[in-house]
């Protein structure tokens, strides 16, 4: 189907063309930056800038999670609401008078069980990742409303501690603790996924599982494990954002799985599996949480714009990752 | 491809009619008057009518997926279109001086139409032309779809006042639901044009190799161009049908979600996602058995969000009773033979596309 492969130049101009993607995020947020700047004297604050990571920081680390399955060509429609249930189940054990790090190591260990239940389908018995995580979908959006149909509020004092405590520095900005806690994931995930056998093989199954599976490398559990991974990163979004929120909602984060994938394509990782990074994933964000504040601070536009402009973004990545031909199956 | 041949127990529509009919049994125990019919003001009334209407968008939607699924693709886009035609066709009829008017209602309906076919024409191009995985290509007008239903409305919820259009929804013709004839209309439209001619056949095997298809003659790009378009369009009636039924348009709410119904329809009705195959009873039946579990879930006072977690089930229950794998597992433990030897290239193609 691909001509393109005829056409590939020679070793030096190959580099390049797989961090094409990633570098045009890059420069798309300098440029929205630039922009924001210039508009609006505000913008320039440092506090913006970690704003916008505060108010990410969980769709950060679901983003990290959705990056290993996608670049294993799989894709994952169950984080929203792995995350949604996750903040419920922690407000409601937190509620009927659990401790805290109890409700922690449950909430935590949820998501994966999940995950890995998922990928098991998803390997064992050949069905396509999209169906069986769309299931997976409907079921933690299920239980989100079977535990409450309405929200439940956190009141407990680490969960307290967590969502005020400020990290800042003498010029008086700060960050939330969620932030680092994303950071973390965000550095282990690179560092997974460039320097050690998992990661190798999560490549190697997104580039051509037959080829993986005849190298003999273990394709089977590599793909239950990017499900797995990617439940436990909900799992944690699912803290973050309860940590933020303060309360377990059975309706949030509907959708969000549609920002994540939006994130990690605009990050330049392709969907067909085999290509793409975490820190692009990182870039990805970002670009959406500078949309979002550059929005909020025209103050004309609304919430809707955020998803048009997504959505035309997305568009244009995915062109541009057709245009220079790379990995397209 | 024997596994598909022989099905489990006879025909392939057995599962399904027999889930429907199992919901159905369950149901009039839990509540005896849940198959009683009446006649009330020369309409027929009751829970199974209520079913058949209210499942009408859903089968509209659902018969546009599985030409769109037959050819291997998948079209997330329906849900954000169903909002946008309908947003539009109220944001036209609010406006008319007179609400009631036919003609307004029908230029609401023929402009929201338009640009329903534009948006399926979209669709068609990224896939066909540019040659983007189709499920990413339709995320794109998902995502932004829902945007654009909501700068149609202006972020508001048009509330309406036309009997013409409430029509759609909830008008009676020959003491049944009207809904319930357009829908089986645009039914019998796409049975008519893929069973009576050549178009069936060509969008399976379309499905089944585009390449291959290509090399024998047939305009493959053109097929997957046109199953986008025809899917669109029937996403634009269901839109209208939703509208109507509540006289209001919702940016935000109208058709949420009604591309995962749709797909599970066609899932459960035999169609396999990778492509190649369709079957547009085992559709309808796949709606209904969608709308029955709605409704009964309903019944039962459980929260729609709840209702979810029955639906999981059921899709994990058809897609592991069709997984080729879960068969042969199934079928060595009962004969004690070994496994038949994987079906690679099914599997491939299934990788591919996923």
């Amino acid at each position: 189907m691909s001509s393109t492969s005829l056409t590939t130049g020679p070793s030096w101009a190959r580099l390049p063309r797989r961090h094409v993607p990633v570098l045009a995020t890059l420069a798309l947020l300098l440029v929205m930056y630039a922009i924001g700047v210039s508009q609006y004297r505000a913008f320039s604050n440092v506090q913006v800038i970690f704003n916008v990571f505060i108010d990410n920081g969980f769709l950060l680390v679901v983003a990290v999670g959705m990056t290993f399955v996608i670049l294993t060509g799989g894709i994952d429609l169950s984080v929203g609401s792995v995350v949604a249930m996750t903040a419920m189940v922690s407000a409601w054990l937190l509620q009927s008078g659990l401790p805290a790090l109890l409700v922690l190591v449950i909430a935590l260990l949820i998501g994966p069980t999940l995950g890995f239940l998922m990928g098991c389908a998803i390997h064992f018995f050949d069905i396509q990742p999209f169906i069986v995580t769309l299931a997976g979908m409907f079921f933690a959006r299920g239980m989100c409303t079977f535990i409450s149909d309405s929200s439940i509020r956190i009141t407990d004092g680490f969960w307290t501690t967590m969502a005020q405590h400020r990290i800042g520095d003498p010029g008086g900005n700060f960050v939330s603790v969620s932030v680092l806690v994303a950071f973390a994931v965000v550095l282990i995930g690179a560092y997974v996924l460039a320097y050690t056998r998992l990661g190798r093989n999560v490549y190697a199954i997104g580039g051509n599982p037959q080829s993986a599976l005849l190298m003999g490398l273990p394709v089977g559990r590599t793909r239950i494990a990017v499900y797995t991974i990617s439940g436990l990163c909900s799992a944690i979004g699912g803290i973050l954002l309860s940590f933020y929120t303060l309360s377990g909602a059975p309706l949030i984060g509907i959708g969000m799985e549609l920002d994540v994938i939006a994130a990690v394509v605009i990050g330049g990782t392709v969907l067909t599996g085999g290509s793409g990074y975490v820190f692009g994933t990182v870039l990805g964000v970002l670009v959406l949480g500078v949309i979002q504040t550059l929005i909020t601070f025209d103050g004309s536009l609304n919430s809707w714009w955020t998803k048009i402009v997504i959505g035309g973004l997305l568009f244009a990545f995915i062109l541009l990752q057709r245009l220079i031909g790379i990995r397209y199956k | 491809m024997s596994e598909r041949i022989k099905p489990l127990l006879g025909h392939r529509l057995f599962w399904p009619i027999a889930v429907l009919v199992v919901m159905l049994a369950a149901n009039t125990i839990y509540r005896p008057g849940f198959l009683s019919i009446e006649m009330n003001n020369g309409h027929l009334y009751g829970t199974p009518i209520d079913i058949l209407r209210l499942s009408a968008p859903l089968i509209l939607v659902a018969l546009g997926m599985t030409l769109v699924i037959s050819t291997g693709g998948i079209d997330l886009s329906v849900g954000s279109i169903c909002a946008i035609s309908g947003a539009i066709a109220c944001l036209h009829i609010s406006q008319a001086p007179d609400q009631n008017s036919f003609v307004t209602v029908a230029t609401a309906l023929a402009m929201a139409l338009g640009v329903a076919l534009v948006l399926g024409a979209w669709n068609g191009v990224l896939v066909s032309v540019i040659g983007i995985q189709p499920i990413i290509a339709t995320l794109i007008l998902m995502v932004a779809g829902r945007g654009l239903a909501q700068l149609i409305t202006e972020g508001q919820i048009i509330t309406i006042n036309s009997g013409p259009y409430r029509a759609i929804g909830l008008g009676h013709f020959l003491t049944l639901p009207l809904a319930i004839f357009i829908a089986l209309g645009a039914a019998l439209l796409v049975a008519a044009f893929t069973r009576r001619t050549a178009l069936g056949m060509i969008i399976e095997s379309v499905g089944g190799n585009r390449e291959a298809s290509r090399l024998a003659g047939i305009r493959s790009g053109r097929m997957v161009f046109l199953v986008y378009v025809v899917s669109a369009a029937c996403a634009a009636v269901a839109g209208f049908m939703m509208t109507a039924n509540v006289s209001s348009a919702d940016g935000n709410a109208a058709g949420l979600w009604v591309e995962l119904d749709a797909i599970l329809a066609v899932v459960i009705g035999g169609t396999a996602l990778a492509g190649g195959r369709f079957y547009l009873s085992g559709t309808i039946l796949g709606a209904l058995i969608i709308q029955t579990l709605t409704t009964t879930v309903y019944a039962m006072n459980i929260s729609p969000q709840t209702a979810l977690l029955f639906k999981a089930v059921v899709v994990i229950a058809v897609c592991l009773i069709q997984a080729p794998a879960f068969r042969a597992t199934f079928n060595r433990r009962k004969r004690g033979t070994p496994p038949p030897p994987a079906p690679t290239p099914q599997r491939q193609k299934e990788e591919a596309s996923a």
